[in-house]
């Protein structure tokens, strides 16, 4: 099985209650989505006159990526696919007004109302078909669209991606450019692969002097390793390295299989003929810290 | 689901040339209680359909708004106060919405308006 969480299931079903739960409970997964859209919002670059925005969030999902704009002040509308996600986000008394929707079937928002969107790690689900009836070039095309109807002039989309490959991005980005945006692909800290986050930054609207796509983070290498020596941060990919079950296993022999086990393995050996050590007091017992 | 969710959904059934504003069918609304930002209502007013909003808000049994507005109302306090209040305060809890066109129902629950379309609708 994959570990890519496009691969396996639709994103309606593959964000069942159990998925969405670990939304509220992994404080990895929160403070790694808050990052992502600390950095969205940062590459938005929305006038710095502290009047709110309204802004879209797109796969909203739980609400932790509206959650980082309503703490910068602005007002936002998420959309998602998953009701068990939006019903997290219903627990957590998020502050913007949340949609049950499919992007591919394009945003339905009037035109030119909205200042800025962002959207973190959900676009890349657009590439699958999930449906016999879907087909990933007109789902990205009504998407892109749709998105690019929506937006004010001047404004702004932030999109992070997981590309499966270059095909992918390719295909993202033709896709976007068809649609008339202007912009780029920002890549933060290429030369790591697991910190390494693709931003597909979007203007709406003709080229012009800030349409130029802004420089990724640790593109000389220097602060991509500082960041990857403060810990946890190499795995930052959300969605993927949570489903690494090979970890969690070695974790668990760590701990020892207990008296019971050691017992029953001797026995079979007994039963062999083998040599074995009688069973004492001291059998599978736990050693002191200092060894 | 608040008002300014409202006044920026259309219906974009596959077809429909004119999907907004979508009707508001009332169960049940909860008011909640925002700070208000003037800057925000000043940035957002030119982008509102005043009219859509004015009627959404009496369909939620709001009906202080006036009906003409110009841009210079946006210095009087009382106004935006009133503005805020049917913008942002204001939340469809349960019910739906209605594309104008079609009459397609798109249900809210919990506050939260389904707007998935069925595969012909695409």
């Amino acid at each position: 099985m994959s570990s890519r969480p496009e691969l396996q299931a639709p994103p309606d079903i593959f964000y069942n209650d159990a998925e969405a739960r670990k939304y509220t409970s992994s404080s990895r997964i929160i403070e790694i989505q808050a990052k992502l859209s600390e950095r969205a919002l940062e590459l938005l670059a929305l006038p710095d006159d502290d009047v709110p925005r309204l802004l879209l969030d797109i796969g909203c999902g739980s609400g932790l990526s509206g959650e980082t704009l309503s703490e910068n002040g602005h007002q936002w509308i998420g959309l998602d696919i998953s009701q068990s996600m939006l019903n997290v986000a219903l627990e957590r008394e998020v502050e913007g007004d949340l949609l049950v929707g499919d992007m591919g079937q394009g945003l339905g928002l009037r035109p030119g109302v909205i200042d800025g969107a962002i959207s973190i790690s959900a676009v890349q689900w657009l590439c699958n078909a999930d449906k016999s009836s879907h087909d990933p070039r007109l789902r990205l095309k009504a998407f892109f669209g749709s998105l690019y109807r929506c937006l004010a002039r001047g404004a702004r989309a932030v999109l992070q991606v997981y590309p499966e490959n270059l095909a992918q991005r390719e295909l993202i980005l033709s896709f976007a450019m068809r649609a008339g945006f202007a912009g780029g692909v920002v890549v933060d800290f290429p030369h790591s692969t697991k910190s390494r986050k693709e931003y597909l930054v979007l203007t709406c609207g003709p080229p012009s002097i800030s349409t130029c796509v802004p420089a990724g983070k640790g593109e000389d290498g220097e602060s991509c390793s500082e960041d990857e020596s403060s810990g946890d941060e190499e795995n930052q990919t959300v969605s993927i390295s949570d489903r690494h079950r090979p970890r969690k296993r070695q974790k668990i022999t760590k701990k020892g299989k207990g008296r019971e086990w050691i017992l029953r393995k001797k026995e079979q050996r007994r039963r062999r003929g083998d040599d074995v050590h009688p069973d004492t007091k001291y059998t599978a017992r736990k050693r002191k810290p200092r060894f | 689901m608040r008002l300014l969710t409202h006044n920026m959904l259309s219906s974009n059934i596959k077809g429909v040339a004119n999907g907004f504003p979508l009707r508001i069918e009332v169960e049940k609304v909860v008011e909640k209680q925002v700070e208000l930002s003037a800057d925000f209502l000043r940035n957002l007013f030119p982008k509102i359909e005043w009219k859509a909003l004015v009627d959404a808000a009496r369909t939620m049994g709001y009906a202080e708004l006036a009906e003409e507005v110009d841009s210079s109302m946006l210095d009087s306090n009382e106004f935006l106060n009133k503005f805020h209040h049917a913008l942002l305060e204001l939340h469809l809890e349960e019910g739906a919405l209605v594309c104008p066109e079609t009459g397609r129902r798109f249900p809210v629950n919990k506050g939260i308006p389904n707007m998935l379309l069925h595969e012909d609708e695409v």
